[in-house]
C-alpha cells in the first residue's frame, strides 16, 4: 500500500445520511474474483437510470465534480453489509478521502486498509465544508500527519485514532507486519491454548453420509 | 476493582499482544463463504502462502447458491465461477468445505453454531457483517471485509481497536405473537442504524433469560443493524445445552473442561458498561418497517409517519426519499398495505424454531393467490428437520414454495431475485433500496408477520392470529 501523508483535490457535496454499502455497490457486482474496474459500477442504481443513460439528478453526473477526489457525506456512511468492494469502488472511481459525521465499523477498517482516508467531523463541521463545497467546486486538503482539513483559508482539527493515522502514514501492510514481528507471540499464543476450545476433529465426508 | 462482562472476558482471553489501543486478537474460528473470499485467497497465494490454520476454518457456500433443485447445475456463470474459486481455494488449502450438494450445506451463520464448530467463548470471524449472530452462544463474533479475510487466513488474529461496551437489558414479557425480531427492530428503531456504532453490545435481562438460543441469534443478529461491532448474550445453561453432542463440541473429559470453563464467562453482577440501555417490551406490537433502512419502523397498529414530523432537516428528507421508494404516503394504516411477495429465510429467521412459529400460522390455510411466497430454510439440516415434523407439507399445501438453503432473497444475489415495483415482506435484515431486486419494496417482520402477511395478502396484526398445532405425526 501506498504510504499517505495528504489529499488534494475536489469536494463532492454527497448530503444523504445512512449511506449503506448496498447502494454504494450493488450485489450484483460482488461477482467478481478481481478487485479493479469496480468504479464504473459506484452507486450504480442512483448514477444510471433504467436505460442505463446517466441520472442528471444524481451529483455524481454533475460535470462540475467530474474530477472529485474528496467524498464529503453525511452522518453513519458505509454502514451495513461488510463488502469490502464498497471501498474498491470508491477508490477504483477515484475518491481518495470521505468525510461524515460516522461511519460504518467494518467500512472504517476495510477503507483504512486500503489507503482510503476516513475523516470524522461532528455535525455542524461537516455542515459547513459540505455547504462550502456546494456553491462551487471546492479545492480541499486533507493532512493526515498533522490531522487538519484546509480549504479557502479555513482550518480544521480532527481526530483519528492512532492505528489508523500510523497505517496511511506508514502505509505498513499488517500481513506482513504481523508475521514479522508478531510470529512469536501467537505461536506462544497457540501453545497455550487450552485443547478443549477445539474444534474437535471431524471426518466431514462421514458425517455427510450420516445426513445424506 | 469492578468487575468483568462477557465481552471483557473473551477479549482479555484472546490478545496476542497489543501496541497502544489496537489489539492483536487471536480469532478461534474463521468462517468462509464464496463471495467475499476469492480476493483474499489469490492475494494470499500471490505471497506464496497457505491458509495457516485450516482446522479452524471452516467454509460454506451460501450467498449466491440457487435455492432449486440441487441436482441441477448452476446456471449463472459468475455464480458458479465463484463456486468453483472456492472448491479449488478450500482443496488447495485443505480446508473443509460444506459444498452446494452437501447435506450441511446452509448459511455460514447458520451452520457454524449448528455443527457446533463455534463455540461459547470463542472469538469467530467472517466475511459478513451478521458474525454477530454467534454472539447468541456466548461467542465474540466479528464481521470483517476481504483485507482482514486475508489477515485471518495468513495469521489466525486480527488487528482490532478495543469497542466500547453497551449493556442491553430487556424487560418484561412478549405477548402472544410478538417475537425478539420485535424487540430487535424497535430497539434499532429507538436508536438508529447508527447507534451502537463502535460499541460492542451485550443483552442481558430477565426476557433475555427466557429466549432460547435460536431466538437470542435474532437478536445478535440484528445488533449489525444498530451499528454495533458485535453483539453477546453471556453464555448460560441453555447454550451449553445447545452446543452438547454437536460433531465438532468437544466430548467426555474435554467437554467438562469446557463446561467449567464457560462459567466462567457469565457477566460479573458488578461489571461495568460505557452505556447502558433498559427496555420494556410488554406493551411491544408488532413491528413493520416502512422505510428504506431497519430503523424506519412502527407497530402494526400504527400508520406510516408523515416526514414532517422528524425534525431533523437530513431525517426528513431521507424519510420523504424512502416513502417515494416504497410508494407509500404518509398516514396509510399498515394494515391496509397489500403485499405480493413473502421470503421467510435469512440468518436471520430460518432456524427451526422460526419455521415452526410460520407454519402455526398456516396451517390448514392458504397463500392468498395475489401473493408468491416461499420459504428458504438457513441450512440443509433445518430443512432436513422441518421436513421430519412436516413443516414442509404445511408449507407446500398452502402454496408457498419449499426451498433449498442459501442467502436468497436476504440480499438478492442469486435467482431469487423480485421485479421491479414488488412490495416483499422479509424476516431478513435489511431493507435497503434494491436490496432484493432492482425496485424491490422490502418489508421487514417476524416469521409469524410475514406467514399471516402471505396468507391474506396484507399485513395483520399477528396478536390476533389463532395458532395451529405443527409437528405433530409428521
Ligand atoms: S442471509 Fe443475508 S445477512 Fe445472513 S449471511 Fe446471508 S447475506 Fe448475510
Amino acid at each position: 500500500m501506498d504510504k499517505i501523508t495528504k489529499v488534494t483535490g475536489v469536494a463532492l457535496p454527497f448530503a444523504y445520511d445512512n449511506v449503506d454499502t448496498d447502494q454504494i455497490i450493488p450485489a450484483e457486482y460482488l461477482k467478481i474474483t478481481r478487485r479493479e474496474g469496480l468504479g464504473r459500477h459506484l452507486f450504480n442504481n442512483w448514477r444510471y437510470l433504467e436505460n442505463g443513460e446517466p441520472n442528471p439528478n444524481f451529483i455524481l453526473n454533475d460535470q462540475r465534480y467530474r474530477n472529485a477526489c474528496i467524498l464529503v457525506a453525511g452522518r453513519n456512511f458505509g454502514i451495513g453489509s461488510s463488502r469490502e468492494h464498497a471501498v474498491w469502488a470508491l477508490a477504483d472511481y477515484g475518491f481518495k478521502a470521505i468525510i461524515a459525521a460516522s461511519f460504518g465499523d467494518i467500512f472504517y477498517e476495510n477503507a483504512a486498509k486500503n489507503g482510503l482516508v476516513c475523516v470524522i467531523l461532528d455535525d455542524k463541521e461537516l455542515d459547513t465544508v459540505r455547504r462550502a463545497a456546494l456553491n462551487q467546486p471546492l479545492e480541499l486538503e486533507v493532512d493526515v500527519e498533522r490531522l487538519l482539513i484546509s480549504y479557502s483559508g479555513m482550518e480544521l482539527r480532527f481526530k483519528m485514532d492512532q492505528a489508523t493515522q500510523n497505517r496511511l502514514l506508514t502505509g505498513l501492510d499488517d500481513i506482513e507486519y504481523t508475521l514479522k514481528f508478531y510470529s512469536h507471540k501467537i505461536h506462544e499464543y497457540e501453545a497455550k491454548k487450552p485443547a478443549f476450545l477445539g474444534p474437535r476433529k471431524v471426518d466431514l465426508e462421514g458425517l455427510e453420509k450420516a445426513f445424506e | 476493582m469492578a468487575g468483568l462482562s462477557v465481552f471483557q472476558k473473551i477479549w482479555n482471553d484472546h490478545i496476542v499482544a497489543n501496541e497502544g489501543d489496537r489489539f492483536l486478537i487471536y480469532i478461534d474460528r474463521h468462517l468462509v463463504h464464496e463471495v467475499t473470499s476469492p480476493i483474499a485467497f489469490r492475494s494470499l497465494r500471490e505471497r506464496g502462502l497457505t491458509v495457516r490454520r485450516s482446522d479452524l476454518t471452516l467454509a460454506t457456500v451460501d450467498h449466491n447458491v440457487p435455492t432449486t433443485d440441487r441436482a441441477k447445475p448452476i446456471d449463472d456463470k459468475l455464480s458458479a465461477q465463484q463456486i468453483e474459486a472456492l472448491r479449488v481455494n478450500a482443496k488447495s488449502n485443505n480446508l473443509p468445505l460444506l459444498d452446494y450438494q452437501s447435506p450441511l450445506q446452509g448459511i455460514v451463520h447458520v451452520v457454524g453454531p449448528e455443527l457446533g464448530f463455534v463455540l461459547p467463548g470463542v472469538t469467530v470471524a467472517c466475511g459478513d457483517s451478521h458474525t454477530s449472530t454467534n454472539g447468541a452462544l456466548g461467542a465474540l463474533g466479528f464481521g470483517v471485509g476481504t483485507s482482514e479475510i486475508e489477515m485471518v487466513l495468513a495469521t489466525q488474529s486480527l488487528w482490532l481497536r478495543k469497542p466500547a461496551t453497551m449493556l442491553v437489558e430487556i424487560r418484561g414479557s412478549l405477548r402472544s405473537g410478538v417475537t425478539p425480531k420485535d424487540v430487535a427492530l424497535n430497539f434499532i428503531g429507538r436508536v438508529g442504524v447508527g447507534g451502537c456504532i463502535g460499541y460492542a453490545v451485550e443483552y442481558g435481562g430477565p426476557l433475555v433469560e427466557q429466549l432460547s438460543v435460536e431466538e437470542r441469534m435474532t437478536l445478535a443478529n440484528l445488533t449489525t443493524e444498530a451499528g454495533g461491532r458485535t453483539g453477546i448474550v453471556s453464555p448460560d445453561e441453555k447454550s451449553i445445552e445447545f452446543v452438547y453432542g454437536k460433531p465438532y463440541a468437544p466430548q467426555g473429559e474435554e467437554w467438562d473442561r469446557a463446561v467449567n470453563y464457560w462459567k466462567t464467562l457469565k457477566s460479573d453482577g458488578d461489571a461495568e458498561y460505557d452505556k447502558s440501555v433498559d427496555i420494556g417490551v410488554s406493551d411491544l406490537e408488532p413491528q413493520v418497517t416502512w422505510g428504506t433502512d431497519p430503523s424506519m419502523v412502527c407497530g402494526v397498529s400504527e400508520r406510516i409517519p408523515n416526514p414532517e414530523r422528524f425534525r431533523d432537516h437530513q431525517q426528513r428528507r431521507k424519510a420523504e426519499k424512502a416513502l417515494e421508494y416504497m410508494g407509500l404516503k404518509p398516514g396509510t394504516r399498515i394494515d391496509e398495505i397489500n403485499v405480493d411477495a413473502v421470503f421467510i429465510g435469512s440468518c436471520t429467521n430460518a432456524r427451526l424454531g422460526d419455521l415452526i412459529q410460520a407454519a402455526r400460522v398456516v396451517v390448514g390455510r392458504r397463500v392468498s393467490p395475489r401473493v408468491k411466497a416461499i420459504v428458504v430454510p438457513g441450512s440443509q439440516l433445518v430443512k432436513r428437520r422441518a421436513e421430519r415434523l412436516g413443516l414442509h407439507r404445511v408449507f407446500i399445501e398452502a402454496g408457498f414454495e419449499w426451498r433449498n438453503s442459501g442467502c436468497s432473497l436476504c440480499l438478492g444475489m442469486n435467482s431469487d431475485r423480485l421485479a421491479a415495483g414488488t412490495r416483499c415482506v422479509s424476516t431478513s435484515n435489511r431493507n435497503f433500496e434494491n436490496r432484493q431486486g432492482f425496485g424491490v419494496r422490502t418489508h421487514l417482520t417476524s416469521p409469524i408477520m410475514a406467514a399471516a402477511a402471505a396468507l391474506e395478502g396484507r399485513f395483520i396484526d399477528a396478536r390476533e392470529l389463532s395458532l395451529g398445532n405443527v409437528g405433530i405425526g409428521g
